[in-house]
């Protein structure tokens, strides 16, 4: 079973956000590097782009599929995760620490409620079985 | 619920992530398909094959039989044991099969052919029967088969055997089988790398994956298998190759015996195509930029439109490759068409990988 941390929030596309404040940390669940298997490519938003929620902003590639990334949130990418350029494997490793995708300054804080909770995303995985 | 192998058991024991392959239930991995991999390339594993389909031709027609059978020339094999690589075509000179034939001895061959296409191979071995009574086709659902690959892989075995058996198999040639009572076992693989591929009777072929565990040999999943086939270019039915394409636009002229008048199906089609001139070759693609090649994305060249027929991550070579069938005469860069942009890829010379080393700097 793949963990789920109860502190984040999820898409059911498999992205997870942490909320500081009006900072959205991305990145994608340990239950989806665990579908993918080896990833070896991740592209990213670019840093200083604007991102609407629900946008495709990336794709990560593993040895055997293909997934693109969608943005939860709304915002200012202020920072990106260059670390996985070379090392893509970090995600294998550590989806919700060293794995961790990008930052957004959120536009509207609100959209944060429409995301699931650990719970209803443990749900989804479950439906997947 | 899927078949399963007699090693099912000792997939899951070994932590395997099982898929569906052809209606079977195989391990994918065993947790990270690249690990599986490098330990191909650098050290020793196996690969559970027992999925694969097992026929034993017998009679005084079984060398007729298969000369007309197949594009390859079993008349070829004359030294006991040895191993030919064969497509089996329809009229239309489409691939029907990929397979390997090991000659055992006088009116009795071993054919070893895919597991996806058992059911309609089965069928057309039996209708081509007919017409040659002294013949006996005979599927061996009793026995398993275990692939054992890599540098360290012949030492490894061989040590599992009995005493009298070690010594014919240090010695055994390349592409070579020999059998003894209880198993056959042929120097023979799908991964660019040395190694055995090992047949036994199903109850017993449990042991050995136990021993060679202990020998330190890692269990390798269907994952690694293909991404190791890949670097060596070796083709994949289904993907490079089905009835649909000729092996002379699947990189398969090599396995044609066509030299003499030996009548096999097909043939007609072939040398009409060869006639008209083959419009296709079949190429390697070493990805420029950053990115996956995958399977169906078309090529953009010079002389026109190709597409990939394998596209993959190489872990040796820590590139996307690909395997394609372009228009004859591409050749140098080209553009693939992927998700919304255009990548870079250079046309190079197969195999990518050889026994280890990359072969890019003789190819490209």
């Amino acid at each position: 079973m793949s963990e789920v941390p109860v502190e984040l929030k999820f898409l059911s596309s498999h992205e997870w956000v942490l909320v500081e404040e009006n900072v959205a940390t991305i990145g994608v669940s340990d239950h989806a590097q665990e579908l993918l298997g080896d990833l070896v490519y991740v592209e990213l938003p670019e840093q200083g782009s604007t991102i609407a929620a629900g946008d495709s902003v990336g794709v990560i590639e593993s040895v055997k599929a293909a997934s693109d990334i969608y943005a939860p949130v709304s915002g200012e990418v202020i920072e990106v995760n260059d670390e996985l350029d070379g090392a893509p494997e970090r995600i294998n490793h550590d989806a919700y620490g060293d794995g961790w995708m990008y930052k957004v300054a959120m536009e509207d804080p609100e959209e944060v409620e429409s995301l699931l909770d650990a719970e209803a995303y443990t749900g989804v995985i479950a439906d997947e079985e | 619920m899927g078949n399963k192998t007699p090693l099912y058991q000792c997939h899951l024991d070994a932590g395997a992530k099982i898929v569906d392959f052809a209606g079977w239930d195989m391990p994918i991995n065993y947790g990270s398909q690249i690990s599986e991999h490098e330990a191909v390339r650098n050290d020793a594993g196996m690969f559970d094959v027992s999925h694969m389909t097992v026929v034993d031709v017998s009679g005084g027609d079984a060398k007729a039989y298969l000369q007309y059978l197949l594009a390859n020339d079993v008349g070829r094999l004359t030294v006991t044991g040895k191993a030919l690589y064969s497509c089996m075509l329809n009229e239309q000179g489409g691939v029907i099969d990929d397979l390997i034939t090991y000659y055992l001895r006088d009116n009795f061959y071993r054919v070893v052919i895919n597991s996806a296409t058992r059911e309609k191979d089965l069928a057309w071995l039996e209708l081509q029967a007919q017409s040659y009574p002294d013949l006996k086709i005979k599927f061996r659902a009793d026995v398993a088969m275990l692939a054992v690959q890599g540098p360290n892989a012949r030492d490894r075995a061989t040590q599992l055997f009995a005493e009298y058996q070690q010594s014919p198999l240090q010695q055994l040639s390349r592409f070579q089988g020999v059998e003894f009572d209880d198993c056959f076992v042929a120097r023979t693989g799908y991964t660019g790398e040395d190694g055995f591929e090992i047949l036994m009777l199903s109850e017993q072929i449990a042991d050995l994956w136990d021993r060679l565990l202990e020998a330190g040999v890692a269990p390798c999943g269907l994952g690694a298998r293909d991404t190791l086939r890949l670097e060596a270019g070796m083709n994949l039915y289904g993907s490079d190759m089905d009835e649909t394409t000729s092996p002379l636009v699947s990189g398969l002229s090599w396995t044609v015996a066509m030299s003499d008048e030996r009548n096999f199906i097909g043939r007609q089609a072939l040398e009409a195509e060869k006639a008209a001139g083959v419009q296709q070759s079949f190429v390697g693609l070493l990805l420029l930029d950053k990115g996956v090649l995958r399977n169906h994305l078309k090529v953009l060249t010079a002389q026109g439109e190709g597409e990939i027929t394998s596209g993959s991550y190489s872990p040796t070579l820590q590139q996307s490759i690909a395997m394609a069938r372009v228009p004859v005469g591409a050749s140098g860069q080209v553009e693939v068409e992927a998700r919304n942009r255009l990548l870079k890829a250079e046309i190079v010379k197969l195999p990518f990988v050889r026994e280890g080393k990359s072969m890019l700097t003789e190819g490209g």
